[in-house]
């Protein structure tokens, strides 16, 4: 139920935009993202998006989980 | 285009995993999260066998169809018997209420149609103008929003809504006060957070001790907010700290939240397996009456069934019984002929039980 799907706004027009799901195109309301912007990700549950997604965060995670992996892999030695 | 897949990157299950088994250092734990998303992702790619034994790993109540009362379905039922239409999303048509399903009116004849969104439930209305439209409207927080978009547009005269939406937090507390439960931890539900944000749990983490993370759904996601759990119950700390950064901000979508206020009042609901639960469910405001199912239509007494006999669904969706307990799971009740709610849909834990091939 709630599950929600990221995509890439491609354009807006007024409440609309039309998102790119990895190669599958959809119109999603945009009602509450205001000053959303082409290019943005967001993400998509029941065809409104509610979030904008940011690969800069996913980045610091992966950072993170980088970091460990590097930490553990010195532990072994 | 951002790739998601490195969230599902084996060689960092593996690190996860280790340090979850360090930070945990043989203690017994219970982790409880509270969304059937995060359940359909725990099962499907086997958390559970990435973690020590210690470690229990429990579905509550994340489910809405599963918590949704019998009473709004057997609301629903009444109207289109009456020969109104109804339109709701898929698991709701499937869901058994005292006596009947939607998905079994259907097959006597009534106008019942399923819909991916609020504003397709707007179009059968705007199709139907002969007709009176009802959007069955269950959900959290997540899906709430997306109602309210629509009541605010103002919809057509002919489109009423008959809410059976919850607010998550109230539950929760409403779980630590319960009989046979416990928890450590709580991993709180990442799309439900979107829209409320972290700092919503805040004062139950602070309340009750217990440390709350938001996660998001791929494996690692969960994998990583358990890590974080264990360390907050390493170092002493109880606080609500946020795993799904990447899309989930602390204050959540004030957007959202305005859209919310301005369209529902919060009200005690009807929880199924949990009973009335202060604060927990919204309602369309005065000012929307016209749009809102319970006001425009007049119901008899209804004398609503939650649990049918023998189900123990009620137990299931607190996490205080497994669902391989009930005599029914796997034999009067499967996923093709659901006797109880939390067979119906994705997030159902007993349907994903029965699904999975990890347990
Ligand atoms: S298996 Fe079916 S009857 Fe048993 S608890 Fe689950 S939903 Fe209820």
């Amino acid at each position: 139920m709630c599950l929600a799907v990221p995509g890439l706004v491609e354009s807006i027009e007024d409440d609309y935009a039309d998102v790119d799901f990895g190669g599958v195109r959809k119109k999603v309301c945009v009602t509450l993202l205001p000053g959303l912007e082409v290019g943005e990700y967001v993400i998509v549950h029941t065809g409104y998006a509610i979030e904008r997604m940011k690969p800069e965060e996913a980045k610091k995670t992966l950072a993170l989980w980088d970091e460990m992996a590097e930490m553990a892999a010195k532990m072994e030695k | 285009m951002f790739n998601q897949n490195e969230f599902r990157n084996a060689k960092y299950a593996k690190v996860l995993s280790n340090e979850i088994c360090r930070l945990n250092d043989g203690r017994q734990t219970r982790i409880v999260h509270v969304c059937g998303t995060h359940e359909h992702t725990i099962s499907h790619s086997g958390i559970r066998s990435l973690l020590p034994r210690e470690i229990d790993l429990v579905a509550g109540p994340g489910c809405p169809v599963c918590v949704s009362a019998a009473e709004d379905i057997d609301m629903a039922i009444e109207l289109v018997r009456k020969g109104h239409i109804i339109v709701s999303f898929g698991d709701m048509i499937r869901v058994p209420s005292t006596s009947s399903s939607l998905g079994k009116e259907r097959v006597r004849g009534g106008d019942i149609r399923v819909v991916y969104g609020p504003n397709e439930a707007i179009e059968v209305a705007r199709k139907n103008p002969d007709k009176e439209i009802v959007f069955v409207g269950v959900g959290f927080e997540t899906t709430a929003p997306a109602m309210a978009v629509e009541l605010l547009k103002g919809p057509p005269e002919n489109f009423s809504i008959l809410t059976s939406l919850k607010l998550v937090p109230p539950a929760m507390e409403i779980l630590m006060n319960q009989d046979g439960f416990s928890v450590d931890g709580f991993i709180t539900p990442g799309h439900v957070s979107v829209i409320i944000g972290t700092n919503a749990y805040g004062s139950i983490a602070e309340k009750y001790k217990v440390p709350c993370v938001a996660a998001g759904f791929e494996p690692l996601d969960v994998l990583e907010s358990i890590r974080m759990i264990l360390l907050q119950i390493e170092e002493g700390r109880a606080e609500s700290e946020n795993e799904y950064t990447r899309v989930v901000r602390p204050e959540g979508n004030l957007a959202a939240q305005k859209v919310l206020e301005d369209t529902f009042r919060i009200d005690a609901a009807p929880w199924r397996g949990l009973g009335v639960i202060a604060h927990s469910g919204y309602f369309p405001r005065a000012e929307l009456a016209a749009h809102d199912a319970r006001e425009k239509f007049e119901f008899p007494p209804l004398d609503s069934v939650d649990i049918l006999p023998g189900c123990i669904c009620h137990k299931v969706v607190i996490g205080i019984a497994d669902p391989m307990e009930c005599p029914l799971f796997g034999k009067r009740c499967v996923p093709e002929n659901p006797y109880g709610p939390c067979m119906v849909g994705y997030e159902g834990t007993c349907r994903i039980r029965h699904e999975s091939k990890f347990d």
